[in-house]
């Protein structure tokens, strides 16, 4: 579809023909005209998920090491997440709907995750970061969780020790996909391997 | 670190201004000079360290475990003291027991000993008598055991490769 930039002026114009037309002013051909030319149908649904997955807020919580990346990810002029709509940082989770948990996870500070967890209001996602939160990666021992979906529900697994921002901003972008109802299918999409998921 | 020499001098007075049975051994290895300490005497011989020697070692750097498995007595207890008139340091080492381990404190001689006994307790299980917050410090408080003794399972969940994959059966649940 060809993108036409308008002046300030066009803009002025175009409000007052969608004046014009809520009032009911414009009738016949023009008004299919104008509806063909200017107005988007879809689901309330799929415009309620596109607005929630470019308006992330992330919960600002780090735990370890893969928090110095996912500062530079969401705090950094350079990698600019505002490209992807999901760097307003909120520092209490009541405001915050996607917890990144990087870094590892002991089971000293389970409770209080899982504690942050609830206190985030529907709808809210989370993306493990790295490969502590995801497994228990190096740290498999006596005071480290395993895997952070041991408590509660993950949605993206981000791989990595700790993973490139890049790698991040990627799983932030299949999230996005995930919220709006189209999930990526991985490998299955490269190799053209569609329908070859495992039965449980 | 003393030389040898030193480090004898420095047990002798030790020896004379606390107890005849204070100092257990004396080691110098890679540069370092070790006191041995009988575990009783501990508190006394770092108050005569701190305040009553002729050059007094005022700091203390570092407090911690550590589990001698196979030797017996297995625990020890490091403390290792500080002078910067001296430029120098000294270390102090305890032998204890497994069984009920117990030390008397020294944070009402050295301050910093606070969180650094309560690690060792976390860690090792050795009580501190007379220190004002026996807590565990980095381990929840309803953990049980002391994960740093050598006799300890390491924990975590085994890792898959193909050749183990058989035995850990329905890993896959």
């Amino acid at each position: 579809m060809e993108v036409i930039r308008s002046g300030p002026l066009d803009m002025r114009s175009r409000g007052l023909r969608a004046q014009q037309m809520l009032r009911g002013d414009i009738e016949g051909d023009d008004l299919e005209k104008y509806v063909e030319e200017r107005v988007l149908l879809t689901r309330m649904e799929n415009a309620q998920n596109w607005a929630r997955a470019n308006a992330l807020f992330p919960l600002g919580f780090g735990l370890a090491c893969c928090a110095i990346e996912m500062i530079t990810v969401i705090g950094s002029p350079r990698n600019d997440l505002s490209r992807f709509g999901a760097e307003v940082i909120r520092f209490t989770p009541r405001q915050a709907d996607l917890l990144i948990l990087s870094g590892r996870v002991s089971i000293k500070m389970a409770p209080i995750i899982r504690r942050l967890y609830d206190q985030m209001l529907e709808p809210k996602w989370v993306i493990a970061m790295g490969a502590c939160s995801s497994t228990a990666g190096m740290f498999n021992n006596y005071a480290v969780v395993a895997g952070a979906d041991k408590f509660l529900p993950v949605d993206v697994y981000v791989p990595g020790c700790p993973p490139r921002p890049e790698a991040l901003i990627f799983g932030i972008n299949r999230l996005q996909d995930k919220i709006k109802g189209e999930p990526g299918m991985g490998w299955r999409e490269r190799y053209n391997a569609k329908g070859t998921g495992e039965v449980a | 670190m003393p030389d040898a020499t030193g480090l004898e001098l420095i047990a002798q007075r030790v020896r004379e201004a606390v107890a005849g049975d204070a100092v257990t051994g004396t080691l110098v290895q890679r540069e370092q000079a070790t006191l041995e300490v009988a575990p009783g005497s501990v508190r006394d011989v770092l108050a005569y360290l701190r305040d009553g020697d002729d050059e007094p070692w005022p700091q203390l750097m570092s407090l911690h475990g550590c589990d001698y498995l196979p030797e017996e007595p297995r625990l020890g207890v490091h403390y290792q003291l500080l002078s910067m008139t001296r430029c120098d340091r000294l270390n102090v080492r305890t032998r204890l027991g497994v069984d009920d381990p117990h030390l008397p404190t020294v944070v009402d001689l050295f301050p910093t000993a606070d969180f650094q006994e309560r690690e060792v307790y976390d860690m090792f299980g050795v009580f501190f008598d007379g220190h004002p917050d026996m807590r565990r410090i980095l381990l929840p408080e309803d953990y049980e055991g002391y994960p740093q003794r050598r006799d300890f399972p390491m924990g975590g969940e085994p890792v898959l490769f193909t050749f183990n994959e058989d035995q850990y059966p329905r890993w896959y649940d």
